[in-house]
């Protein structure tokens, strides 16, 4: 799904502005950005570095002021937003660090909402929702509510939502930020199982150095610039 | 129908909010059923009506009386081919709550003008033959339990006092639009037992012409022989007649549509309001949809989904409850409306009206959710 070059991520000149009270505030000023695929990539910075807005764009959920972001051999400002929807149905597995599972769904069925868009059976959908349960190890908590489930269990319910629908791209904003030492660290070793055992590109904003050094290449971000 | 269950899931998810916006359309939606049948009421009662048929009443008023020698006269007019004649009793029986229509009727005319009024021969012949008897409607017949040698002691409004009769008929309507709670009497028994003062007096004549085109004709005949008497007269069809009655407690229709539309429409603001809320409540819900990939139109339906389950639920309540609620009671408001059902036309327009509650009350916050910026709302709770 790479470009030519082999490429999976693409990002030339990228610019993004907001406006607070109509006062223009720069995020990201002129970023260059490669990611090949099959790398596991952290990308650290202080607050307000504009790493958020960054993995936001690479994932299709903003747009950028100036620029072009081309993901998977698409280059997303062209597309139009029901074309961008169904492209990251098929190519982004998004990661939180607030976890986000719906509250009112079991975990089976939060793991199953990006399957709902493919045109999988019923039975197909239980087979693969099953199957990501057990690579997380929850398989036995498929039918508890995510208010029954610790913050580690959630994230993992998170990760197992996020490569259900087999994307090729995973990206994770930091995604051990809200939870203690030994959650974090379980985490982030099934990050890099996901990495080595099925090759999934991943994309991880962090800014706790000991997560960045589970990846194989950290980038600084800093006032909307990468640096060197 | 994959998402059904999702739907479902955020419905449930303020459990109490969801069934008082439920009950709320219900109420709204029990309430127009009602007021529809109102109206589908009063249009059974005239199609009822018989074109044939012309009633002739006092000139000022309903209220007044008409000489019972103006029968001879009538039945004179070039056209007439019958004619009967009755007074509207005004009692209850028992207790006040229990009202129901009498006519004192001329017996020996009245089947002759009524002939939608159905009864064995036998029945009819103890009805003419005796003097206190009775005939009443099956609908009557069942909601009191009367049956036929029954006594039944009505109180007189109008004509003060205990009237006692001997029910000796029981009759069915020729069609379901046939009135079946009306209870019939001797004209003569009235008569003779009323003060000199109030004797041989007559509330509403009745006649047959012998074609629906004679009807304009011989109104317009009977009402100028009568034009320079103390008792003028007005005389109108069956059905201009029913409508006239309907109309002397106003536009009711008008009235009733008016009300119905108001409750509808106040409680469509209400539901907008709660599924705005609901909608509003779930921004980072919703964001997450889409970047999962959920698009603009998917989160569209789903919202609106809602609302228009939420309005159907709602519609199926109040309107299977006011089918069953006026099926079992037999309610007749008194006798005033004698074939008070629901409708099956009536509950289909309850239940579009629902359909159309729920995309007017869904629309806004499914715009709303449709449109929402995926960053910004994730950076809002982030």
């Amino acid at each position: 799904m790479e470009s030519r070059n082999g490429n999976l991520v693409e990002l030339r000149n990228v610019h993004k502005v907001y406006f607070r009270d109509r006062i223009e505030v720069p995020v990201l000023q002129g970023i260059d950005l490669t990611i090949r695929e099959g790398e596991f990539v952290a990308l650290m910075g202080p607050s307000g570095s504009g790493k958020s807005t960054l993995l936001n764009l690479i994932a299709g959920i903003d747009s950028p002021t100036g620029g072009e972001v081309r993901v998977a051999g698409e280059s997303l400002g062209t597309l139009k937003p029901g074309k961008l929807a169904a492209w990251r149905a098929r190519h982004i597995g998004f990661i939180f660090q607030l976890y986000n599972l719906i509250p009112v769904l079991t975990a089976y069925q939060n793991v199953e909402l990006p399957l709902l868009l493919t045109k999988l059976s019923a039975r197909e959908r239980k087979k693969r929702v099953l199957k990501v349960l057990g690579l997380v190890g929850l398989e036995a908590r498929a039918k508890h509510f995510p208010r029954q489930l610790s913050g580690g269990e959630e994230q993992r319910v998170a990760i197992a939502r996020a490569i259900v629908a087999d994307p090729t791209l995973l990206v994770a904003d930091e995604p051990t930020g809200d939870l203690d030492a030994k959650n974090a660290a379980e985490i982030l070793t099934l990050l890099q199982r996901l990495h080595a055992e099925l090759e999934k590109t991943i994309l991880m904003v962090t800014h706790d150095p000991h997560a960045a050094e589970r990846a194989e290449k950290t980038l600084h971000l800093d006032k909307g610039v990468l640096q060197p | 129908m994959k998402y059904f269950r999702l739907i479902w899931a955020n419905l449930l998810r303020a459990k109490r909010r969801t069934f008082l916006t439920v009950f709320s359309i219900a109420i709204a939606l029990f309430l127009f059923c009602t007021l529809r049948t109102v109206i589908t009421s009063f249009e059974a009662s005239l199609r009822a009506s018989e074109a044939t048929r012309l009633v002739v009443r006092h000139g000022a008023s309903l209220v007044f009386p008409l000489p019972l020698a103006y029968r001879e006269r009538l039945v004179q007019v070039p056209g007439v081919n019958g004619v009967s004649y009755g007074n509207w009793f005004g009692g209850f029986y028992q207790d006040p709550k229990n009202q129901f229509a009498q006519f004192a009727m001329d017996v020996p005319t009245m089947f002759d003008l009524f002939p939608e009024l159905v009864m064995p021969a036998d029945q009819v012949q103890a009805f003419r033959s005796e003097r206190t008897a009775a005939i009443i409607g099956k609908a009557l017949a069942k909601k009191y339990g009367w049956k036929l040698g029954d006594q039944v002691p009505i109180i007189g409004t109008i004509f003060p006092g205990e009237w006692r009769f001997v029910v000796r008929g029981i009759y069915e309507g020729k069609t379901k639009d046939v009135d079946e709670n009306t209870l019939f009497f001797h004209w003569d028994y009235l008569n003779e037992s009323l003060p000199e003062g109030r004797k041989n007096q007559v509330g509403i004549y009745w006649i047959r012409v012998a074609s629906p085109d004679l009807a304009a004709d011989v109104s317009r005949r009977v009402d100028a022989m009568f034009e320079n008497s103390p008792q003028p007269t007005k005389t109108e069809t069956e059905k201009a007649f029913q409508a006239g009655f309907i109309s002397m407690i106003g536009n009711i229709q008008l009235l009733l549509t008016i009300i119905g539309s108001a409750i509808v429409f106040a409680i469509m603001l209400v539901t907008v309001n709660t599924m705005m809320m609901a909608a509003r409540e779930r921004t980072t819900e919703i964001a997450v949809l889409k970047t999962l990939g959920y698009s603009d139109g998917l989160i569209l339906r789903l919202v609106a989904g809602e609302a228009l389950l939420v309005s159907l639920l709602g519609g199926l309540l109040g309107c299977g409850l006011a089918a069953l609620v006026f099926h079992e009671s037999d309610f007749t408001a008194s006798g005033f409306f004698p074939n008070f059902r629901v409708l099956p036309e009536t509950i289909v327009a309850g239940l579009l009206l629902a359909v159309l509650m729920g995309i007017l009350s869904g629309i806004v916050p499914a715009v709303t959710a449709a449109r929402l910026e995926v960053a910004s709302a994730l950076r809002k709770v982030a």
